[in-house]
C-alpha cells in the first residue's frame, strides 16, 4: 500500500525524536536504575553494586510509608475532586447560558500559573492560626460567620495533606471542565431528545446517558491527573515546606538524594515512582490503542 | 560518553533538516532563523570568552535577599575596589535554606563543573561532603600568608579542618543557643530570664496558666531541630554533647534518653501551628507578645531590628537555658575547588573573605559576627558585641541543623527521626533511630 | 435546553459565580498584595484594598526581573514552536504513514511523559555538559523540546487519526507524495491542534522552575529562577515579591485571555484526549 521510499521516509521524520527520547527519557532511566541498584552515597558516584538493598531499606522505612499512604489521600482526592467539579462545571456550562465563554475561560486560567508564583498565596490563604492571629481564609470564614468552616488546613494531624489537594484541585479542574465539555459537546442533541420524549428526568438522562458516554474521558482525565499527582513536589513544598506529615515520594527522592547524599536510595524512589506510573499508563495504552483497532 | 555526544549531533542535523523541510511549505521559518542566528555569534564569541575568562570570579551562594545578600554585596563592594579588574560573577540560587543551590552545586561538581568558590557551612558539612569526595584545596597556605591563625579562634580551626588541612575560609560566626524573649511579658508575669531548664519549665507553667496558651514560640521543622540540638547541649553538658558526634559516646544511653524527655518537654508548650510557620513568623510572635520565648539563631536579631523593635526593650536574649558559657555556633565560609576554573581569582575572592575589612563589611549587614577576633567594635551594635565577647571567653561547641557536627548524610537521617517523632512522640523509636542514624552514616561502630 | 425553565436556569449562576470567586482569590491577593506599601502587608489585612497604589513595586519588580524576563521569551518561543514542529511530523506518520513498528513506537514515546524529571537530573546535566550546551539557553530548550515531544506527538496524532481515511486515500490516488500529502492536507487542517500544543508548551517551558534551575548559568536564568531568588531569607518585601509575581505570571495570562478561546476549542475538539 505504502511505497517503501515513503515508509523509509516516515522512519527518518521520527527518527530524531525517537533518537532523543531514548536518550533522554530511556537512557536516564536505565542510569537511574543502574543507580539505584548502588551503594551511592556521597557527592561522588560510586557505583559499587548493591543489589536490591536500598529497595529492602525503603519498605522498611517508615518514612516512606507515610509517602506512601500520603500519596493516595491526595491523589484520591486531587483526581476525584478534579472529575466531580469539572464534571459539574462543564455540565452548568452546557446549558447554553449566556456568559458560557467568560466562564470557560476563568476557570481554565489557573493553569497557565505555577506555584512558583502562587505557592506564597496559597500558604497565606491555608494560615491555620485561630484567635487573635487569625488570617487567611479562617479570616474570611470568620467574618461570614461561617465558624464551623475555620480548620487547621494543612497543619490538621494526620489528614493535613488532604488540604494540600485544594490548590492543586484550584489549578487543574478547570482543565478537566475543558475536557469534560468538549465531551458534551460530541453528544448529539438527538441522543437527548431521545430520552426526554421517553419521559426520563433530567437526572435520570445524564446518569443514563451521557455519564457512560463520557467514560473514555474520564479516564484520560485520570490517567493525566493520576501521574501529576504522583509527581507533586513543588506545590507541597511552596505552601508547606518540607516536613515528614506532608512528605510524599517526590520530596523524599529529592532530599535524600540532595540534603542527605544518599544518591542510591533517591534514584530506588525515582524508579518506584516509575513503576507505579507504569502500572497506571501501560494497561490505558494499551486500552486505547486496541479500541482504536477496532474502530 | 563519545558515542553520545555524536548521536545528539545526529539528532541536532536531523531536527534542523526537519525544519528545513518545515520551510518549504512557508510555513514557520521562525524557529530556524533563530537557531542559525544564535549559534553563529556564539562560535565567534568563543575565543573572546576564553580571553575574558582569566580575569572572572565565579562564586556561588544561597544569600539571594535580606540582610544575607546585603552583606555580600557590600564584601563584592570591597572585592571591587581592591581587584578592579576581576568580574565579579554572583550565581546565587534561592531556597529552602540552600536546598535548591545546594542541589544545583552537586550536580554541577558531578558534572565537572566547579565554580570558583561556593559557600557552604563550615565543618562536616563541607568536610563530609566536599572534602570526602576530594573537592577542596586545603587553604592553609592563604591562612599564613595572611597571618590568619593569628586572628582566628583557635577553637575554630580544628572544626574547619581534616587531618592539618584547612578547608574553608569563615566569613562569620553565628550563635545557634540563643533564647529570645518578650521583656516585657516576662515583666508582667514576674518572670526573671530562666537560666536552667527547669526554671525555664516553671517559668513557661506559670505563663500557661496565666493564660498564653504557647509560650514558646517554633517554627517549620528545621526550627525543631534547631530546638533540639540546644536542648541536647542543655541536657548533656559540652563534652558529652562532643562527644555524642565524634563517636565518643552511645546514643543509647539513658542520658540521652533524658534528653529526648526534655525534648519532648519543651515541644509540649510550642504553638499548634508551628508547621506552617516560617522563623521569621515564630520571632514575631515573641515580639508581638503572642508568646514569650522563641529559641533561634541570633540571625534573629537582624531581624527584630528590621521589623523596627530595640535591643532589651522590644527583645531580650540570653543563652538557652542550661546553656550557659556554651557558644554552640555556626559559620559561613567559602571554599577553594580543585581545579576551580580561576584559581587565581578565586584566592583573590578567598582573601577578601578573610579580611578584616572584607569581614567588617559583611557582618554589621548581615547580622554576624566576624571570625576573626579583630574587628572593628565601633561598628557592631549591642547584640553583637556581646556575642563577640561570649565568642572569645565562652566554650565553643557546634551546631547541627547548620552543618558543624553532622556530615550532610547523618544529619538527614536526623532529620527524618527527627520529623517522625514530631508525628508521633514516641522516644523510643526517636532513640533507636538517632542511634542508627549514627551507626549508619556518623561515626559509631 | 427548553426542558429546563428560563427562571430555573439563573440559579445555575450561583455556582458558577461562587467558583469564579474560587478561581479568582489567589488573584486578587496576588495584586492587592502587590500594589500595597510596605508598612501596610500584615497577614491580618490581607484582605483589605490597599490605601494607596504604589505602582513602585512593579516598578522595582520589573527592573529586578527584566533581563529575566528576556531570556525567559529567548527560551519559550523556540522551545514551543520547535516541539510543535516536531510533534506535528511525529503524530502524522504514527497516525497516517505507518511503518512497520509504529504501533510500538508510539507507546514508547508518549511513556516519557511520566517520568519524575527530579530523578533525572544529574545524567541530564552530565549530558549537556558533554555537548556543551549547558548553561546557556539553549540547552534549555533542547530539554524542553525533548521532554515536550511525547505530550505534542501524542495530540497531533490523535488529532490527525481523526482525519478521514479518504482524504488521505484521494490524495494518494492523486499521485501526491507523503510530504506533499502533510503539507497540503493534513497541516492545514491541524492548526487548532498547533494552537493547543504551542499554549501547552509555551505555558510548560514558561512555568518551569527545575530544569532552569540546574541547566542554565545566572546569566541566563529565566523569570522563575529569578523571582525565586527575589524572596530573599530575612525581610521578604512581600509587595514587591507579588507584583514579581503577578509581572512573571503576565504572559501566561495574557497567551490565555487571547488564545484561550482557541485553546479550549483545540481542547473540546480532542485535541487533548488522551
Amino acid at each position: 500500500m505504502q511505497s517503501r521510499k515513503d515508509q523509509l521516509l516516515g522512519l527518518a521524520l521520527v527518527s530524531p525524536s525517537i533518537l532523543a527520547v531514548l536518550i533522554f527519557v530511556y537512557g536516564f532511566i536505565a542510569w537511574s536504575g543502574r543507580v539505584s541498584l548502588s551503594q551511592w552515597k556521597g557527592l561522588m558516584p560510586d557505583y559499587t553494586w548493591a543489589g536490591l538493598q536500598n529497595y529492602i531499606g525503603l519498605f522498611t522505612d517508615p518514612r516512606f510509608r507515610i509517602d506512601i499512604r500520603n500519596t493516595v489521600v491526595f491523589t484520591v482526592l486531587f483526581v476525584g475532586g478534579c472529575l466531580v467539579l469539572g464534571l459539574t462545571l462543564a455540565i452548568l456550562l452546557d446549558q447554553g447560558l449566556r456568559g458560557e465563554g467568560f466562564f470557560r475561560s476563568l476557570y481554565l486560567f489557573p493553569m497557565a500559573i505555577s506555584f512558583i508564583v502562587t505557592g506564597v498565596v496559597w500558604r497565606w490563604l491555608m494560615n491555620p492560626a485561630q484567635g487573635s492571629r487569625i488570617s487567611g481564609l479562617n479570616l474570611i470564614f470568620d467574618q461570614l460567620g461561617l465558624d464551623f468552616l475555620i480548620n487547621k488546613w494543612h497543619t490538621t494531624p494526620e489528614w493535613g495533606i488532604a488540604f494540600i489537594a485544594i490548590p492543586a484541585i484550584w489549578q487543574m479542574s478547570g482543565y478537566t471542565m475543558a475536557l469534560y465539555l468538549g465531551g458534551l459537546r460530541a453528544i448529539p442533541e438527538s441522543l437527548r431528545e431521545a430520552a426526554r420524549v421517553d419521559g426520563a428526568s433530567e437526572f435520570a438522562m445524564y446518569r443514563r446517558i451521557i455519564l457512560p458516554l463520557l467514560s473514555p474521558i474520564t479516564l484520560s482525565a485520570m490517567i493525566i491527573l493520576g501521574h501529576i499527582s504522583l509527581k507533586v513536589f513543588d506545590l507541597i513544598v511552596a505552601v508547606a515546606g518540607k516536613q515528614i506529615p506532608l512528605d510524599v515520594p517526590a520530596i523524599y527522592m529529592w532530599t535524600t538524594t540532595f540534603d542527605g547524599n544518599f544518591y542510591g536510595r533517591g534514584a530506588s524512589i525515582g524508579i518506584l515512582l516509575l513503576l507505579s506510573v507504569a502500572v497506571l499508563v501501560i494497561p490505558y495504552l494499551r486500552y486505547t490503542l486496541k479500541n482504536e483497532a477496532e474502530l | 560518553m563519545r558515542y553520545k555526544t555524536f548521536l545528539l549531533f545526529l539528532i541536532l542535523a536531523l531536527v534542523l533538516v526537519a525544519c528545513g523541510g518545515g520551510n518549504n511549505a512557508a510555513t514557520n521559518t521562525e524557529p530556524v532563523a533563530p537557531a542559525e542566528e544564535e549559534a553563529a555569534p556564539a562560535q565567534e564569541e568563543a575565543p573572546a570568552e576564553a580571553e575574558e575568562m582569566a580575569n572572572q570570579v565565579e562564586v556561588f551562594s544561597w544569600w539571594t535577599g535580606g540582610g544575607e545578600a546585603a552583606g555580600l554585596e557590600a564584601m563584592i563592594k570591597v572585592f571591587n575596589e581592591k581587584y578592579p579588574d576581576i568580574e565579579f560573577i554572583n550565581a546565587a540560587v534561592a531556597g529552602g535554606a540552600g536546598t535548591n543551590a545546594r542541589a544545583v552545586l552537586a550536580t554541577r561538581l558531578q558534572a565537572g563543573d566547579a565554580p570558583d568558590s561556593w559557600q557552604g557551612h563550615a565543618g562536616q558539612e563541607l568536610i563530609g561532603t566536599y572534602v570526602a569526595a576530594g573537592q577542596l584545596e586545603p587553604v592553609n597556605f592563604l591562612f599564613e600568608e595572611n597571618g590568619w591563625l593569628d586572628v582566628m579562634p583557635e577553637t575554630l580551626i580544628p572544626l574547619i579542618s581534616q587531618d592539618g588541612n584547612i578547608y574553608s575560609v569563615p566569613v562569620n560566626i553565628h550563635r545557634a543557643n540563643v533564647l529570645w524573649n518578650n521583656p516585657t511579658v516576662l515583666a508582667e508575669n514576674g518572670i526573671d530570664v530562666p537560666t536552667t531548664l527547669d526554671e525555664w519549665f516553671t517559668a513557661m507553667d506559670a505563663l500557661q496558666a496565666a493564660g498564653m496558651e504557647a509560650p514558646l514560640a517554633m517554627g517549620e521543622q528545621w526550627t525543631a531541630m534547631h530546638l533540639f540540638e540546644t536542648i541536647l547541649l542543655a541536657s548533656l553538658g559540652a563534652d558529652d554533647y562532643n562527644a555524642l558526634w565524634d563517636g565518643g559516646k552511645s546514643w543509647s544511653e539513658p542520658e540521652v534518653a533524658a534528653a529526648l524527655e526534655n525534648f519532648a518537654k519543651v515541644l509540649s508548650y510550642t504553638n499548634s501551628d508551628a508547621s506552617a510557620l516560617s522563623w521569621q513568623d515564630a520571632a514575631q510572635l515573641v515580639v508581638n507578645g503572642d508568646a514569650a520565648f522563641n529559641v533561634m539563631g541570633d540571625w534573629a536579631e537582624g531581624y527584630f531590628r528590621e521589623i523596627g523593635f530595640e535591643p532589651n526593650s522590644g527583645y531580650g536574649w540570653s543563652p538557652v537555658p542550661g546553656t550557659n558559657g556554651n557558644f554552640q555556633f555556626l559559620s559561613d565560609s567559602f571554599v577553594l575547588p580543585v581545579g576551580a576554573p580561576h584559581r587565581e581569582a578565586a584566592i583573590a575572592w578567598l582573601t577578601v573573605a578573610g579580611s578584616r575589612e572584607g569581614q567588617d563589611a559583611f557582618n554589621p549587614v548581615k547580622g554576624s559576627i566576624p571570625a576573626r577576633s579583630d574587628g572593628d567594635r565601633a561598628l557592631y551594635g549591642e547584640y553583637l558585641l556581646s556575642a563577640m565577647d561570649d565568642w572569645s571567653n565562652n566554650t565553643v561547641v557546634g551546631s547541627l541543623t547548620h552543618g558543624v557536627v553532622a556530615n550532610d548524610s547523618w544529619k538527614s537521617e536526623i532529620d527524618t527521626a527527627l520529623g517522625l517523632f514530631l508525628v508521633d512522640k514516641d522516644a523510643a523509636t526517636f532513640q533507636t533511630a538517632l542511634a542508627t542514624a549514627c551507626t549508619s552514616s556518623g561515626p559509631c561502630q | 435546553m427548553t426542558a429546563i425553565q428560563s427562571r430555573k436556569r439563573y440559579f445555575f449562576y450561583i455556582p458558577l459565580v461562587l467558583m469564579a470567586i474560587f478561581y479568582l482569590i489567589p488573584i486578587y491577593i496576588m495584586l492587592v498584595t502587590g500594589f500595597k506599601s510596605f508598612a501596610e502587608v500584615d497577614l491580618q489585612t490581607m484582605w483589605r484594598l490597599p490605601q494607596g497604589i504604589h505602582f513602585d513595586n512593579f516598578v522595582e519588580a520589573f527592573t529586578k526581573l527584566a533581563p529575566h524576563l528576556w531570556n525567559s521569551i529567548k527560551l519559550v518561543i523556540p522551545a514551543a514552536i520547535i516541539s510543535s514542529i516536531l510533534g506535528s511530523l511525529n503524530g502524522f506518520v504514527l497516525a497516517r504513514w505507518k511503518f512497520p513498528g509504529a504501533d510500538v513506537i508510539f507507546p514508547v514515546l508518549l511513556f516519557g511523559m511520566f517520568i519524575p524529571y527530579q530523578s533525572i537530573l544529574i545524567p541530564l546535566v552530565q549530558f549537556m555538559r558533554e555537548i556543551n550546551l549547558y548553561g546557556g539557553v539553549w540547552g534549555l530548550v533542547l530539554t524542553h523540546v525533548i521532554y515536550g515531544i511525547p505530550i505534542t506527538t501524542l495530540t497531533f496524532r490523535n488529532y490527525y487519526a481523526t482525519v478521514p481515511k479518504e482524504l488521505i486515500e484521494s490524495a494518494k490516488i492523486d499521485g501526491a507524495s507523503m510530504m506533499r500529502t502533510y503539507f497540503y492536507i493534513l497541516l492545514p487542517l491541524s492548526l487548532p491542534s498547533f494552537v493547543v500544543v504551542l499554549i501547552w508548551q509555551f505555558t510548560s517551558a514558561w512555568n518551569d522552575f527545575l530544569f532552569a534551575v540546574v541547566l542554565t548559568s545566572p546569566e541566563n536564568w529565566p523569570i522563575t529562577v529569578a523571582l525565586n531568588n527575589m524572596a530573599g531569607s530575612q525581610i521578604i518585601a512581600w509587595n514587591v515579591q507579588m507584583a514579581g509575581s503577578f509581572i512573571a505570571a503576565v504572559p501566561t495570562l495574557l497567551v490565555y485571555i487571547f488564545l484561550g478561546r482557541y485553546f479550549l476549542r483545540g481542547l473540546m475538539s480532542g485535541a487533548l484526549k488522551g
